[in-house]
């Protein structure tokens, strides 16, 4: 079973029926006991880091988080707030990835958010199985972790950033796999598949 | 800087498409999901879903109509028509809406432009804007460009973006329909003027009219039906075109 964990951050319609195309059972979870049962735990997210953080905190969710030992996968805000810290909103995160997370600076005309489809490279994680260098999915996001050494997939909105991040059993997507069409339907499956 | 996106628009009343070509393969071309799922599979980027119904049992079934195309698309899909209030926007994000738009009802009232960003967040509103040449100057129009407001395209488009509204669709009620292209020129101090993307719609007849305005008008997307829903190009055959013009498109 999969917990998606609820924590009142934006809408998970998406994702939910993107598990339920692939034909998995899941269930939106705040409970640490369940949490901790599930095979594969996701952390969705749409919205504010620091709101984020303080919702988790709440409900007291960030040590239980860290302490799991079975795949999980942070998706736009829900891997940010895995990183070390957040400058949306100054907040500290759970520190499992080692970046920091900040605003794309709009200098030079830059669009901000970073809202459509753009590719990813550099890939190096059975999340990418069969996933070619230079597919285009699917982001909307202001706020970026930088290049570090938990980086899995980059992608590039005038600099280069985290597409991707994964610490031991811990993954992240910056982009929406959900929302990206058939070649994140795959990345969702091949997370499932770890 | 992202692809940019081919949108194919639905329209929707009843539940049901209101124009659109049987396509081999697709058993119900008026069914807003089968379609939508086509293109979606053909390459579009996002989709737009309008409903152009107008009693209130009609909205209804809209609301359940965006469920099931929630559950069944996965790509971006933005929905719109009828929304007044903040509680119509409500209704179809929690349906699975990903983005909603609104035209009309922001220029009567722009404040639900504000109010639907700060609950919801600025990738979550698309502002419609609708306007036409009134001696030489962009007037903004509502209800289909029947009418013409006292506001002005350019200081409309900056106060929408400060609104906190994700992307502006911009349509030419002067090139709407016409399928002889868009104005470039507007779009290309669109784009210019403001920090979000630009939806460029109304006005395409082949996809040297598309690869023109998402060049020289510097738009983000072009938002096209007829082209699509008569089958004079299928979005591949469009995209590959948009290539060779140098365009960033996913293929």
């Amino acid at each position: 079973m999969i917990a998606v964990i609820d924590y009142k951050m934006g809408n998970i319609c998406s994702l939910g029926n993107a598990l339920k195309r692939l034909g998995t059972e899941w269930q939106l979870t705040a409970d640490p006991g369940i949490i901790k049962k599930a095979s594969h735990i996701i952390l969705p997210g749409v919205g504010n880091a620091a709101e984020a953080m303080d919702n988790l905190s709440k409900l007291k969710l960030p040590d239980i988080i860290r302490q799991l030992r079975r795949p999980v996968l942070g998706i736009c805000v829900g891997m940010q707030v895995m990183c070390r810290h957040s400058d949306e909103g100054d907040a500290e995160c759970m520190g499992i990835f080692d970046a920091r997370v900040r605003r794309f600076n709009d200098d030079n005309g830059l669009k901000i958010p970073h809202m459509g489809w753009s590719r990813i490279g550099n890939m190096e994680s059975k999340l990418f199985k069969n996933i070619d260098s230079g597919t285009y999915v699917y982001f909307v996001h202001s706020y970026l972790a930088p290049l570090c050494s938990d980086t899995v997939a980059t992608a590039r909105h005038g600099v280069m950033f985290s597409a991707a991040l994964r610490y031991e059993n811990f993954y992240g997507t910056q982009f929406h796999p959900e929302k990206s069409g058939t070649a994140g339907e795959r990345i969702i499956d091949n997370f499932l598949k770890i | 800087m992202p692809a940019k996106r081919i949108i194919p628009c639905l329209d929707v009343k009843d539940g049901r498409t209101v124009k659109g070509i049987n396509f081999v393969g697709l058993s119900d071309v008026g069914d807003p999901v089968e379609l939508g799922a086509r293109y979606a599979a053909d390459g579009a980027d996002e989709l737009v879903y309008l409903d152009i119904s107008a009693s209130k049992e009609e909205r209804n079934t809209f609301t359940r109509l965006v469920e099931r195309i929630s559950e069944r698309i996965n790509i971006p899909f933005t929905v719109g028509g009828g929304i007044s209030t903040i509680d119509d926007a409500a209704r179809l994000l929690d349906a699975g809406a990903d983005k909603i738009t609104v035209n009309s009802a922001a220029a009567v009232n722009p404040q639900l432009v504000t109010d639907i960003a700060n609950r919801y967040g600025n990738q979550f509103i698309v502002v419609a804007i609708d306007a036409r040449q009134i001696e030489g100057n962009w007037i903004v129009t509502t209800h289909g460009g029947s009418r013409p407001t006292e506001r002005e395209l350019f200081s409309w488009a900056s106060e929408i973006e400060s609104r906190g509204a994700g992307e502006i669709m911009f349509t030419s009620m002067d090139h709407d329909g016409t399928r002889h292209g868009y104005p470039c020129d507007t779009f290309a101090k669109l784009s210019e003027m403001l920090s979000i993307p630009v939806i460029a719609s109304g006005g395409a007849g082949s996809a040297e009219d598309i690869a023109r305005v998402l060049t020289e008008g510097t738009a983000d997307a072009a938002l096209a039906a007829s082209i699509f829903h008569y089958g004079e190009i299928t979005i591949r055959d469009l995209k590959l075109q948009l290539v060779k013009y140098g365009i960033d498109i996913r293929l």
